[in-house]
C-alpha cells in the first residue's frame, strides 16, 4: 500500500516537470515572460511529491516491508536501525531518489532566493534545471524504480553490502550529492544567463554562493569518503587514485578553478566565456562520474547494479545534455559581452589565471587516467591498469611550479602590481623554508629527486600563509582556505615520506620485532552482534617508554555472508598507530598489518579547514 | 568560419566519446576465471630478477606436477594484497610458483620482496610488459595454474587471489 504511495507522488512530480518545461520553454523565444505564482507553487508540490516518495521508501526500510524489491535486495530484520535508514540510500534505486530528492529542493531554494533577480533569468533557470529532474524521474520510474512490488512477500531480506555499514559512510552519499547536484543549479544557471544575455557581474555574485556550496558539500563529501577507505578498507591510506574518487575529484578540481574565476568575475568584469564554459564542464563531469560508477563501466564498490539498458539511459542523458549545452553556448555566445582590456602581466587576474591553468592540467591528467583504461579496451581490446606511479610522475613536477605561485599569488594586487617590489619579508621566508627543508631531507635521507624543491616550496607555501594571518586585508576565508591547503600537502608530503610499515604472518602469543618496537599478538576473542559475528585480536605494541594495545577486528556478517577487517587506529596529534589482520585459511595464522602513519589527522583535519574557508565565505555579503 | 570548425570538431570528439562508451557498456567487467586449454608458448628467455641470467620460462616449470606463474609488480596494490596467500600455496603445499615482475624497477621488486617475504621459487623480470602479454595476462595481478607435463593451462585467475579462488586453487593441486 505505502510503496503505491511513492510510486504515484513520483508520477505526479512527473507531470509537473512536463507541465513546466512546457510552460518555461516559451521564455526561450520571448524576452518578455513573468514567472507566474502558479509555477512557483508547481515547483513547490513537485519538492513535497517527491520528498513524501524519499520518506515513503525509508519507511519502508525501517519496518523492513520486504513486498518493496528494493528493500528486499538491500536490508534485514537483525540490522540496526541506524543502516536501516542509511540503506535508504546504500543501493542503486534509493542512491537515485536522494539525488532526485536534493534537485527538487535545491531548484525549490533557489526559486525563492532568486526573487530579486531578472524573470527571465530565473524562467530560463527553472527550465533547464526541470530538464535535468525530467531526465530523472524517466530513469528512476523506468528503469530503476525504488518501489517494484514483490509478490509473494518474502520474510527476510538479503542484507546491505557489509562493508558499507559504517557511520562515515552512511553521510558520505547525501553529503556528496548535495555537492555534485549543486553543480546542476550552476548549469542551468549559466545556460539561462547565456540566452538572456546577463553573464555579468551581478551574476557572478548570484551563483557565487551556489559555487561556494557546491564545492563545501563536495570537498567534504570526498573528505568522508576518503576517511571510509581508511578505516574500513584497511589498506592504510587515504586516496588510491582509483577510478571511483578519481571521479568526484574531476568535478572538485572543475568548481575550484570555477571558485577562482566566479570571484574574478564577479570583481573585475572579466573572464566572461571561461565562467561559462566550467560551469558547464563542472557539471558535465559530476554526471559522467554518476554514469561511470553506476553504469557497472568502472568496477568498484559503488557499482551497484550491472544491469545495461540503466548506463545506456544515464550515457544518453548525460550526452543530450552535453550537446545541448554546446549548442546553447555556440549559438548563443553573441550575447556575452567580453570585457576586452587585457590584464597586466603582474596582477591578481594573472594569478587566477595561472590557477586555472594548473587547475586544468590536473583535471586533465586524472580524466585520461580514469577514461583511457575504458578507450584503450573498446578500441584496442587491451586492458592496462593506471596506477599511482602515473598520477604521480605527472603531479608532482608540476605541483611545485603550482606552490610557488600558490604562495605568491593572492598578495598581488587587483589590475597591475609591480615585480620590483620584491618583498623582504618572502624572500627571508623562503630562505628559511630552503634551510629547513635541506635538514629535513638530509635526515630522513629521502632519495626523491623532487622532494627538496617539493618540501621547500610547501613549506613556504605553509609560511607564507600563517604570515598572512598578521597581514591587514581581510579576507579571512580566502587565508583559511588556502592555510588548509598547505597543510594538506605538507601532511601528505611528510606522512607519505615517514609512513612506516610491518607486515608478517602470526599466531596468537607471537612476538615481532619492528624498529624499536616488539608487537605481541596476545589473545583473540570471539564476539557475538546482532547481524555479525566479531573475531577481536589483541595487540601489543612496546617501545622503551610506553606500551599500546590496539585491538584490530575481523567481522563475519551473516546477511550476505561476508568478512570485513576493521583497523585499529589510535590516533595522536603527531602520528597514527594503524594495525589491520586478516585470517589466513589455516593453522590459527593470521596476517598482520601494523603501520605508523605521521600526520594522518592533520590530513582529515585540514580538508575541514579548507571547506570552513568556504562557508565562512558564503556568509559574507561582500568578498 | 573559425567558429564553425570549432564547434564540429567539439561535437565531433564529444561523439566519438559517446560511441565508445557506448560500446564499452557491452563489455563485461568482471571476469570469470575460465578454464582454458589453449597451449601457451613458454619457450621464452628472460632475465631473473636475482642472479641477472638470462633464463628459459620453460626450464622453470619442468618436472611432474603444477606450477604456479604469478604476474605481479610491487606498485601493484592489489598484488600486497594477494601476497599472503602466495605465500601460504609456498609454505603449506610446496608449490612451485614461478613470478614474472612486471613493468617494474628491479629495486622497488626486491624491497617488496624482503617487506612481505618471497613465496616465488624463481623470479623472471618483464620490464617492458610484453612476455606477460603474449602469455596472454591483461594486467596485474594475475596467476596461472599450469600442468607442467603438457604445458597447459588449467586454470586462470585474473585480479588478485582472494579466499574463494584460494579454495579452487587448493582443491586443484591436491
Amino acid at each position: 500500500m505505502i510503496n503505491q504511495l511513492g510510486n504515484y507522488s513520483l508520477y505526479i512530480a512527473l507531470l509537473i516537470s512536463i507541465f513546466v518545461i512546457s510552460k518555461t520553454s516559451l521564455s526561450l523565444r520571448k524576452s518578455s515572460i513573468t514567472l507566474s505564482g502558479n509555477i512557483f507553487s508547481l515547483i513547490s508540490v513537485q519538492s513535497i511529491m517527491v520528498i513524501i516518495s524519499f520518506l515513503t521508501l525509508i519507511y519502508a526500510f525501517v519496518t523492513s516491508d520486504f513486498s518493496n524489491e528494493t528493500v528486499y535486495n538491500n536490508s534485514h530484520t537483525t540490522k540496526p536501525l541506524f543502516y536501516k535508514i542509511s540503506g535508504t540510500w546504500g543501493n542503486h534505486e534509493g542512491s537515485l531518489l536522494l539525488w532526485l530528492l536534493v534537485l527538487t529542493i535545491f531548484l525549490f531554494i533557489f526559486t525563492v532566493e532568486s526573487k530579486n533577480l531578472s524573470q527571465r533569468y530565473r524562467t530560463l533557470t527553472l527550465f533547464f534545471q526541470q530538464i535535468i529532474i525530467f531526465g530523472f524521474l524517466l530513469f528512476i520510474l523506468f528503469t530503476s524504480n525504488p518501489f517494484s512490488n514483490l509478490f509473494p512477500i518474502p520474510n527476510e531480506g538479503t542484507g546491505l553490502n557489509p562493508i558499507l555499514q559504517d557511520p562515515a559512510l552512511a553521510i558520505h552519499p547525501p553529503i556528496l550529492y548535495l555537492g555534485y547536484v549543486g553543480t546542476s543549479i550552476i548549469f542551468s544557471s549559466a545556460l539561462a544567463a547565456i540566452i538572456s544575455g546577463s553573464i555579468n557581474k551581478s551574476w557572478a555574485s548570484h551563483i557565487k554562493k551556489w559555487v561556494l556550496v557546491s564545492w563545501v558539500f563536495l570537498s567534504i563529501g570526498i573528505l568522508l569518503g576518503s576517511i571510509w577507505a581508511y578505516y574500513e578498507l584497511g589498506w592504510g591510506g587515504f586516496w588510491f587514485w582509483d577510478p571511483v574518487e578519481n571521479v568526484s575529484l574531476m568535478p572538485w578540481l572543475c568548481l575550484t578553478a570555477l571558485l577562482h574565476t566566479i570571484f574574478t568575475l564577479e570583481k573585475r568584469d572579466i573572464f566572461h566565456s571561461w565562467a561559462v564554459i566550467l560551469s558547464i564542464t563542472t557539471f558535465s563531469l559530476s554526471m559522467s562520474g554518476t554514469f561511470l560508477v553506476r553504469s557497472g563501466i568502472l568496477n568498484s564498490i559503488h557499482t551497484f547494479a550491472n544491469d545495461p539498458s540503466r548506463g545506456v539511459f544515464i550515457l544518453c542523458f548525460l550526452f543530450i545534455l552535453i550537446f545541448l549545452s554546446i549548442l546553447i553556448y555556440f549559438f548563443y555566445q553573441k550575447t556575452i559581452k567580453e570585457n576586452l582590456t587585457k590584464p597586466y602581466l603582474i596582477s591578481k587576474e594573472t594569478a587566477v589565471l595561472l590557477n586555472n591553468l594548473f587547475m586544468m592540467f590536473f583535471l586533465s591528467v586524472v580524466l585520461i587516467g580514469t577514461v583511457y583504461p575504458i578507450f584503450l579496451e573498446v578500441i584496442n581490446n587491451e586492458k592496462i591498469s593506471i596506477g599511482p606511479p602515473f598520477y604521480h610522475k605527472l603531479l608532482i613536477p608540476f605541483l611545485i611550479p603550482f606552490l610557488f605561485f600558490m604562495a605568491i599569488g593572492p598578495n598581488i594586487k587587483w589590475i597591475n602590481d609591480k615585480i620590483g617590489k620584491i618583498n623582504f619579508t618572502q624572500v627571508s621566508i623562503f630562505i628559511i623554508s630552503i634551510i629547513v627543508s635541506y635538514f629535513f631531507v638530509k635526515k630522513y635521507g629521502v632519495s626523491y629527486l623532487l622532494s627538496l624543491p617539493l618540501f621547500i616550496l610547501s613549506i613556504f607555501l605553509f609560511f607564507i600563509t600563517i604570515k598572512d594571518f598578521f597581514g591587514k586585508k581581510v579576507n579571512i576565508s580566502q587565508k583559511i582556505s588556502h592555510f588548509g591547503f598547505s597543510l594538506l600537502i605538507l601532511s601528505i608530503l611528510l606522512n607519505g615520506v615517514l609512513s612506516k610499515e610491518f607486515s608478517s604472518n602470526m599466531k596468537v602469543g607471537d612476538e615481532r620485532k619492528f624498529l624499536n618496537k616488539t608487537i605481541k599478538f596476545e589473545s583473540i576473542k570471539v564476539i557475538k552482534e546482532q547481524n555479525y559475528q566479531s573475531l577481536i585480536g589483541e595487540f601489543n605494541i612496546k617501545d622503551e617508554n610506553n606500551s599500546l594495545s590496539l585491538k584490530p577486528e575481523l567481522r563475519i556478517y551473516d546477511q550476505p555472508q561476508t568478512i570485513t577487517s576493521e583497523a585499529d587506529i589510535s590516533s595522536t596529534i603527531f602520528s597514527d598507530n594503524f594495525l589491520v589482520f586478516n585470517v589466513l585459511k589455516n593453522d590459527g595464522f593470521y596476517n598482520v598489518r601494523y603501520q605508523i602513519k605521521p600526520f594522518m589527522i592533520w590530513i582529515w583535519i585540514s580538508v575541514i579547514l579548507i571547506s570552513f574557508g568556504g562557508l565562512i565565505s558564503l556568509k559574507k555579503k561582500n568578498v | 568560419m573559425s567558429k564553425n570548425i570549432k564547434l564540429t570538431s567539439i561535437v565531433l570528439i564529444v561523439l566519438f566519446s559517446f560511441f565508445v562508451l557506448l560500446k564499452g557498456l557491452d563489455k563485461s567487467n568482471t571476469y570469470s576465471p575460465e578454464l582454458s586449454t589453449t597451449k601457451i608458448d613458454f619457450n621464452f628467455k628472460a632475465k631473473d630478477l636475482f642472479s641477472d641470467e638470462e633464463i628459459f620460462l620453460d626450464d622453470l616449470i619442468k618436472n611432474d606436477g603444477m606450477s604456479l606463474i604469478n604476474i605481479w609488480a610491487s606498485w601493484c596494490l592489489p598484488c600486497r594484497d594477494e601476497h599472503a596467500y602466495l605465500l601460504n600455496l609456498k609454505s603449506l603445499y610446496k608449490l612451485n610458483i614461478v613470478g614474472i615482475n612486471y613493468k617494474d624497477s628491479e629495486i622497488n621488486a626486491k624491497k617488496f620482496l624482503k617487506e612481505l617475504g618471497n613465496p616465488y621459487t624463481n623470479i623472471i623480470t618483464d620490464p617492458k610488459g610484453i612476455n606477460s602479454i603474449e602469455l596472454g595476462a591483461f594486467g596485474v595481478p594475475e596467476t596461472f595454474l599450469i600442468d607442467n607435463n603438457s604445458k597447459l593451462i588449467i586454470k586462470k585467475f585474473i585480479g588478485p587471489l582472494d579466499d574463494s579462488t584460494f579454495n579452487q586453487l587448493t582443491k586443484l593441486i591436491k
